[in-house]
């Protein structure tokens, strides 16, 4: 490996760094206490990570970020309203409905990957446009077709002498499926914190065991845990993650969609994706179905976007019909840009840092509005106008980045 | 019993519409034999291979007649994946390699060694896990076998080219049940020592009976690797040859052959040589496909320079180069005034114009009427056939009608009128319009590049006679670079041969056909001489 030096490492890191300034300046303004923005946080991860996890099957497989994961939320929250319209309730009704996305949003990602094909290199701007246009046919949906041509019975999903599906669905109600996950199985942080490193000794002590590990990282491995152990047993630690209560279920799920990332690039399937994403030529020329490999790759995204909206609103316990899916790929993507992904490079560590740091600012920035300008819109305003900023600064670098890398000396030309 | 050759191609013709690029060509390539295919540029050997590959360009367009056999046996083959399965392989000239893959990853790519795992017991093969021990135990094999003893766990990403080349021959080797395989100019982008060692593990490859097609170039190199040649020409073949029945300069005059008469007659004349026009000084220009690697050229003035080589071996990045459409680097005189690079308006107000290779992508503004096109760069760039008005300006109209009407009738430009679109124009009157619009600057120095490139054969005449016409009767230096060498040599001076970005020769347009051939695969006629070799 070559030794990169301090400016380079500051140039490929800047919008992270960026970031990590900003949260640390806005924790400082905003005046609230750690414990509160800590129980902001996992509640804002529990609901977050998991779309933006989604994002990275399509990055790999070079389409850049999906924000046509909308769709999938469309489809999930489809899902989510014939489940409520069933009256099935609790873990069921969502099992039921994350069941019903998988042919809904693998169908619909099947028609977007098709259509992106049709315009390769401009997959990002496709699927926004598309995400818009398709919010067009979903209005249609809740407005006309179901409540007047597929009736609904549910008291409250049709608003009486008006047409078409509620503003609010709403999921607290006996019908429906209000954290359902995040219900099931909630500890205090400290407990949650013992249980994961006990789960981590054991597999890393396995590893060692059968030789797949070296007893120097797994070392490291366990001193680093028994470290975090230890450090929230002082009562100043444990103090700010007293009001933790941490939905273990919801956390194994995202741990199990990080583990499938890493898991399908070690497969066929994954080196097909990587092959495509960095050069469909040769990708082509080796005899790979090019097409193919980013339908698939988009159809998995949209079903886990799907997913991962119906964990969103389980944790919210209401959704908003006509508004809840629009932001969906935008918040996302920026997420994953602040993590230091680039359109071309995301990893399951990028996609989490970015989700931690891009939802600590909208935690604070509010306040943090309100005691510098007296506003608290100002601050909302902020994070809004921040979320298109590292989307617009993460194209510029790469177009950068790819101007520089073909600047290479002329004079090399001279054999 | 195995059959006398591996591959044989019969009487193979292919029509793009009413062009036909091969005609009643054939090819017999025994196993373990080196077979070299030679031809200039529009020879037809990149057809002839994509017919070989059953690339969907072919089947796209109405396929191809003659026949395609593999070990004596008829064969169809639908697609390069199947060209694969049937045991063929290709050396790709740019690398079909991922940089960002190992170079175990990159051997076995589309073949992983997967185990089933769980999932893929469920879901299909496609999601078995990747063995990367027993992928890399193949591809250091493989590795071995072609003499490298690279890690095979390095990434692509940085090696140098000439080690990029071995990983791709290493893969075509990977392969099981290989035949045959083809090295698209295997040498172009390698150093000396580089294509010794590859001319070294072709032998090798072949020795294990693996037949080879080796399309080059350089002569040198056929010599000295292939048991057999076949020469290709203008999509017939010139002719084949076995190895010891033939010599150098055999080969070179094959490539070239004489095309039928020049295409205009001009009056023969002692070419001027008193003052220098242009003078190129180490050119480097980074045009893509056409790189020029440090050229020092001179042009007199009231000459006509020919330049000539073999496409993509630097001849058009010369005149992109001057007038500065790419980085370029190095120094230009122009009449003895230092010419300042990086800016084509400069060059432009120096007084050189040029009439470009792409004449509907940089010449020619398709959608505007012809008078506008001839005088857009004098407006642009001079403020010529404008009204000025305060900080305002104006097109002055009848100025315009009154050039363009000038230049059709000179030029002879057969169109409805001055205010007919270039668009509906036909490529040889576009290529009127380039020249006009050239003229319209009038410059002390022009650069046609392959001015005759699409057009039939009465146009190029006129276009070629508008050129001799220029230069005898106002003195105009012209330099034109052009892939026919017939033309060339009808109208030039002196040709210049270009071959891999670097000045060979500069030749007499009387010279024989073997010292084009020659030096269009980069040796010089009198050192070739000079070494023993005999000229006719």
């Amino acid at each position: 490996m070559r030794k990169e030096n301090l400016g380079e490492v500051l140039r490929k890191n800047a919008v992270t760094i960026m970031f990590v300034l900003l949260c640390i300046g806005g924790m400082a303004v905003s005046g609230q206490t750690p414990a509160y923005v800590v129980y902001e946080l996992f509640g804002r991860l529990s609901r977050n990570a998991f779309l933006v996890l989604a994002l990275i099957i399509p990055i790999v497989a070079g389409m850049g970020i999906n924000f046509a994961v909308t769709i999938g939320a469309m489809a999930a929250q489809i899902a989510a309203l014939w489940v409520v319209e069933w009256g099935v309730s609790g873990l069921g009704g969502f099992c039921l409905a994350a069941l019903l996305t998988i042919p809904l949003a693998s169908f619909f990602g099947f028609l977007i990957g098709k259509l992106l094909n049709k315009m390769k290199g401009q997959e990002m701007i496709g699927g926004m446009i598309l995400g818009y246009f398709a919010n067009g046919l979903y209005q249609l949906l809740f407005l006309f077709i179901f409540g007047n041509l597929i009736p609904l019975k549910t008291p409250g999903l049709v608003i009486k002498g008006s047409t078409g599906v509620a503003n609010t669905i709403d999921l607290s109600t006996e019908r429906g499926f209000k954290y359902a996950l995040d219900g099931l199985w909630r500890i205090p942080f400290v407990q949650a914190l013992l249980i994961v490193c006990g789960v981590v000794a054991v597999i890393v002590i396995a590893l060692m065991a059968t030789k797949k590990l070296s007893a120097k990282k797994g070392g490291i491995t366990l001193a680093v845990f028994a470290a975090l152990c230890l450090l929230v047993q002082i009562p100043a630690v444990a103090q700010i993650f007293s009001m933790v209560q941490v939905p273990m279920v919801t956390f194994m799920v995202i741990a199990a969609l990080c583990l499938f990332n890493m898991g399908i690039m070690k497969t066929r399937l994954g080196q097909q994706f990587r092959a495509v994403g960095q050069n469909r030529t040769v990708a082509n020329a080796a005899g790979i179905d090019v097409d193919r490999v980013r339908v698939i790759a988009i159809m998995i995204s949209t079903v886990l976007a799907g997913w991962g909206q119906l964990i969103f609103v389980q944790n919210m316990g209401s959704f908003q019909t006509y508004g809840a899916h629009e932001q969906v790929g935008l918040y996302a993507g920026a997420a994953i840009l602040v993590g230091g992904a680039s359109i071309k490079r995301a990893t399951n560590r990028q996609a989490l840092l970015g989700c931690i740091l891009f939802h600590l600012l909208f935690i604070v920035a509010p306040s943090a509005g309100k005691n510098l300008f007296g506003d608290a819109a100002i601050g909302e305003y902020f994070r809004v106008f921040v979320s298109y900023g590292v989307i617009a600064m993460a194209l510029v670098m790469h177009a950068w980045s790819g101007v520089s890398r073909k600047k290479r000396p002329e004079s090399a030309l001279k054999a | 019993m195995a059959a006398e050759y591996v591959l044989e191609m019969r009487d193979i013709t292919k029509k793009y519409g009413e062009n036909t690029v091969l005609s009643g060509v054939s090819l017999k390539v025994r196993p373990g034999e080196i077979h070299a295919l030679l031809g200039e540029n529009g020879a037809g050997k990149s057809t002839l291979m994509n017919v070989l590959f059953g690339m969907p360009v072919i089947h796209a367009t109405g396929g191809f007649g003659g026949e395609v056999l593999l070990d004596g046996k008829p064969t169809h083959i639908a697609s390069p994946h199947d060209a694969m399965l049937k045991g063929i392989g290709m050396v790709h000239q740019e690398f079909m390699l991922l940089p960002g893959f190992s170079i175990t990853e990159n051997i076995k790519l589309n073949r992983e060694i997967t185990h089933p795992n769980l999932v893929s017991r469920v879901l299909g093969k496609n999601l078995e896990t990747l063995d990367m021990t027993a992928m890399s135990e193949d591809a250091r094999k493989a590795l071995d076998s072609v003499g490298m003893s690279i890690d095979e766990y390095t990434m692509v990403a940085g090696l140098p080219v000439g080690y990029m080349q071995f990983v791709e021959i290493a893969r075509e080797i990977d392969k099981t049940g290989i035949k045959l395989m083809v090295f698209d100019e295997p040498t172009a982008v390698l150093t000396e020592s580089e294509a010794a060692q590859l001319i070294k593990v072709m032998k090798k490859i072949a020795a294990k009976g693996i037949a080879i097609i080796f399309i080059t170039h350089r002569l040198d190199e056929v010599m000295s690797a292939a048991n057999a040649i076949t020469i290709l020409r203008d999509g017939k073949l010139a002719a084949t040859r076995e190895i010891k029945d033939t010599s150098i300069v055999e080969l070179a005059e094959l490539m070239i052959g004489r095309k039928g008469e020049g295409v205009v007659n001009v009056a023969p004349r002692v070419a001027p040589h008193e003052r220098v026009a242009l003078r190129l000084k180490d050119l480097v220009v980074e045009m893509p496909g056409e790189e020029v690697r440090g050229i020092s050229l001179d042009a007199y003035e009231g000459e006509i320079l020919g330049i000539g080589g073999l496409a993509g071996q630097g001849k058009i990045g010369i005149p992109n180069g001057v007038m500065s459409l790419y980085p370029t680097e190095g120094s230009v005189e122009l009449f003895g005034e230092e010419l300042k690079l990086g800016n084509a308006g400069d060059a432009l107000r120096s007084g050189i114009a040029m009439v470009s290779e792409d004449r509907k992508g940089v010449g020619l503004l398709l959608d505007q009427s012809i008078e506008d096109n001839i005088v857009f760069n004098a407006m642009q760039i001079k403020g010529e056939y404008l009204h000025k008005l305060g900080p305002f300006t104006l097109r002055n109209s009848a100025a315009i009608r009154k050039e363009a009407e000038e230049m059709i009738r000179e030029l002879d430009i057969r169109c409805f009128g001055p205010t007919q679109h270039a668009g509906t124009l036909s490529g040889g009157n576009q290529q009127k319009v380039c020249i006009a619009r050239a003229l319209a600057m009038n410059p002390r120095f022009l650069f046609v590049s392959e001015p005759t490139r699409g057009i039939d054969i009465g146009a190029k005449r006129l276009v070629l006679e508008t050129l001799v016409k220029l230069n005898r009767e106002q003195g105009m230096t012209v330099v034109m670079v052009s892939s026919e060498l017939q033309e060339l040599r009808s109208i030039c001076d002196r040709i210049a041969i270009v071959s891999e970005g670097k000045l060979v020769d500069i030749l007499s347009p009387d010279a024989s056909d073997a010292d084009f051939g020659l030096a269009m695969s980069g040796i010089k006629p009198d050192e070739h001489r000079t070494k023993g070799g005999s000229a006719q």
